[in-house]
């Protein structure tokens, strides 16, 4: 009967490389300026918010204005979103009268959701007011998306242009991925989940009566439940296209309000990895040699395929403490069976296995079922998508240019193999090129391994978990390989609103989001400027199968190297003493 | 700094119309679509009959009496919401429970126990899952069938019915997979359960 379970998979994989491969065109033509269907509609609006911004957008940014670009227009933003959630008490659309959130809360909130990773310290339905979440939040869903994006199109300008300077407009950039991209897809993403009962009004949250009241121990009658209501779908579709992963709910997509059946799951988890699956394409396309960008896809897809299938096996297993020897029925008979503690019936095990397989890979972090409560390595492969620096598939844009990153580390490591120059898609690879890679690459690593071992250290931190030993261990990890993957994800039991938490992993979020940025313009920067040298017999093809093998392998190796020892001490040991 | 002050005040306007543009227009969009096109989903899909609302057909109820199809099991919330004069409102939280320690096999075994107690014409046959553990959002409107069907012979001794009738009502409000294949099939307890006490016909 698990047989179902992987024809769904199957299907899953499928249906995004076939949606993927069209919008990866469509992308690459829209970022050159070329004619697509939406032109007509959209070109005169962009003409409108250039007159007003009063830019020309023919002028070409080198990277260092680029880069100031990225910073100031994050800043701003930066600034906007706090404000608005700390003085929410008095802004207007705000039914329930949420208060006024604390600084450390909303300084949290603000570098989770300036930085892509949407991790949430806090439950949206009690403690966010409309306003914060629609003007607030749902505008940094598709800002940061469209910054990620615009980095990775400076990139990949670097590669293509010869011996110029310009890496192009960041203004235009991030005009056209909102215009073109973004607000089209989760227009029509967010009223299909509507239709299937997705809340989005502005009402109070009603009030029913419970057919069943409930007695409390004290004697207490319960008689009424609250059913929370708000504007969830629109932020919920660009959550999920935006990589993003914040949900309007506490429980994120496993709240029925905000994932209600199997055909908004199948929209919202498409969703996840569609723009990062279809910006490998553009990428292909765009650097004028498809081959490339099918090799950075099946290195990706390979391992994707690989950790979802482990999360499957694993929680259709679950565990002995819930099987009570066999007394607990776990087979997949007019059931999912396996490990359901924190999943939704009506996903089971495959729909909720593969979601947080996509949600990891991708720096998602929207999640559909709770990993706190998964199986010791059900809920490691999840950890370990993250700590691979979220380069599989990973976030819209970022995802790519990491993984240009570690594709710029493998050609080098070749390259001194065979003892030639390094060299990647006709840009000779130097020391320059070589010590920003090493940044994009171990900015992660460092932001997990030291936020984690601080953590570790901190007496106060042993009070947020919510379960004790290696499990206790394996909420910390996550928390902070969460944050410093900028994925968002939870091991959701850990309190995570505290002082210190809220600002360490604030920091932390902000530092493995900003220095990536920042060693991938100055990358894009140094590339741009030199010759494009002709392949010769002795230049590495980074298209075959052998080095997707190789690229595999150097990004494995290092996501080991800096990890085992802490995977040891959580998940592994857990798993050992079950 | 000559050169950033420009770009901070273009900035500041990039950043307004965004934020009109992004967070306003396109919330507007959806909501007035939404509700024009499909009204009662996107207000909370309540089950209202003859102006009483009944509960969200999306949002669980804890049910525990012997004459209802019992759900999820579910960690009530009342600390949360509170209605106008301070009465808690009943919502749900996940356990985030570790599904290894030994704390979480005494909780089951505990609630295996109080299973077969109030099922005893199902002994000897192994619980299915779904009615032992707590969901992803604490909120699980449904339940597998292999659960519902394990209930039958309990309520229809209660309810002095036939259990093909039970079961007949519980067959009407089972979701089959999307396109017959992604998901799981469920019942809709607080749908069920309505049906059962003859409010939803």
């Amino acid at each position: 009967m698990m047989t179902s379970a992987w024809i769904q998979i199957a299907l899953y994989l499928i249906i995004l490389i076939l949606l993927a491969i069209p919008l990866g065109n469509y992308i690459g033509k829209v970022m050159t300026g070329e004619k697509v269907f939406l032109s007509k509609l959209i070109a005169p609006i962009e003409k409108v918010i250039y007159k007003l911004l009063k830019v020309d957008v023919s002028e070409e940014m080198n990277w260092k204005k680029y880069a100031i670009s990225v910073f100031v227009f994050s800043g701003i933003f930066f600034v906007l979103l706090f404000g608005i959630q700390v003085l929410q008490g008095v802004l207007p659309l705000n039914p329930e009268g949420l208060k006024n959130v604390r600084w450390d809360l909303a300084f949290n909130t603000t570098s989770s959701f300036v930085t892509n990773t949407n991790w949430q310290a806090y439950s949206g339905e009690s403690t966010l007011s409309y306003f914060t979440q629609m003007l607030g939040l749902t505008v940094q869903n598709f800002v940061s998306a469209a910054v990620g994006i615009a980095v990775l199109f400076a990139l990949i300008r670097g590669f293509v242009r010869v011996q110029k300077k310009g890496l192009g407009n960041f203004y235009q950039d991030v005009t056209r991925i909102i215009l073109y991209i973004l607000i089209p897809l989760s227009l029509v993403s967010a009223v299909a989940l509507t239709s299937q009962g997705v809340s989005q009004n502005f009402k109070a949250y009603e009030q029913v009566d419970l057919v069943e009241p409930i007695v409390l121990e004290d004697g207490t009658v319960i008689e009424k439940g609250v059913v929370p209501l708000g504007p969830a779908a629109s932020q919920i579709a660009i959550k999920q296209l935006g990589t993003n992963g914040g949900g309007f709910y506490g429980t994120n997509s496993a709240h029925p309000l905000e994932n209600p059946n199997n055909v908004t799951n199948l929209i919202e988890m498409l969703s996840i990895l569609l723009i990062p699956a279809a910006l490998c394409f553009t990428f292909g396309r765009n650097i004028h040699d498809r081959r490339q960008g099918r090799a950075i896809f099946a290195a990706m897809f390979i391992v994707l395929t690989l950790a979802t299938s482990a999360i499957v096996v694993n929680e259709q297993m679950a565990t002995p403490q819930l099987s009570q020897n066999q007394t607990v029925d776990l087979t997949p008979h007019q059931q999912a069976g396996g490990n359901m503690e924190g999943k939704e019936s009506r996903f089971g095990i495959a729909a909720s296995s593969t979601w947080t397989a996509f949600t990891t890979a991708a720096s998602n972090g929207s999640v559909n079922a709770m990993h706190d409560s998964y199986t010791p390595l059900g809920g490691m492969i999840p950890m370990i998508l993250m700590q691979l620096g979220e380069v599989i598939f990973g976030g819209v844009g970022c995802g790519l240019y990491g993984m240009i990153g570690f594709v710029i580390l493998t050609v080098f490591i070749a390259g001194l193999m065979v003892g030639r120059t390094p060299e990647y898609l006709g840009k000779k690879i130097e020391p320059y090129e070589m010590k920003m890679a090493v940044v994009l690459c171990l900015a992660t690593p460092i932001a997990i391994l030291i936020g984690s071992g601080i953590a570790a250290i901190v007496p106060s931190v042993a009070d947020s978990l919510n379960n004790g030993g290696a499990h206790g261990f394996s909420e910390l990890l996550y928390t902070y390989t969460s944050a410093g993957g900028n994925n968002g994800s939870a091991f959701a039991g850990f309190n995570a609103n505290t002082i210190f938490v809220n600002l360490s992993t604030g920091f932390s979020m902000l530092f493995a989001r900003f220095a990536p940025i920042l060693a991938t313009l100055a990358i894009a920067g140094s590339l741009v400027k030199k010759k494009k040298i002709a392949t010769g017999a002795g230049t590495l093809a980074t298209h075959n199968a052998m080095f997707v093998g190789l690229l595999i392998f150097v990004i494995v190796l290092i996501g080991a190297l800096s990890f085992f020892p802490a995977l040891a001490l959580g998940p592994i040991a857990e798993f050992f003493g079950m | 700094m000559k050169t950033i002050l420009p770009i901070f005040r273009k900035m500041i306007v990039f950043a307004l119309l965004l934020t009109i543009l992004c967070g306003g227009l396109y919330t507007l969009s959806v909501t007035g679509i939404a509700q024009v096109l499909f009204p009662h989903t996107a207000n909370g899909s309540i089950i209202e009959i003859d102006g009483k609302k009944y509960g969200s057909a999306l949002l669980a109820q804890q049910f525990t009496e012997d004459k209802y199809l019992w759900g999820r099991i579910m960690n009530v919330d009342t600390a949360t919401f509170t209605d106008e004069s301070g009465q808690p409102l009943s919502y749900g939280t996940p356990s985030n429970l570790a599904v290894t320690s030994e704390e979480y096999e005494q909780l089951i075994s505990e609630r295996v126990q109080k299973i077969l107690a109030a099922h005893p014409d199902q002994a000897g046959k192994p619980i299915p899952v779904d009615l032992v553990t707590c969901s992803g959002s604490g909120l699980d409107p449904e339940i597998s069938v292999a659960a519902a069907k394990y209930q039958i012979e309990r309520i229809a001794n209660q309810r002095h019915i036939t259990s093909q009738e039970v079961e007949a009502i519980i067959d009407r409000y089972t979701t089959s997979r999307f396109l017959g294949i992604f998901g799981e099939p469920v019942v809709n307890v607080l749908k069920v359960n309505l049906a059962l006490d003859g409010i939803l016909k």
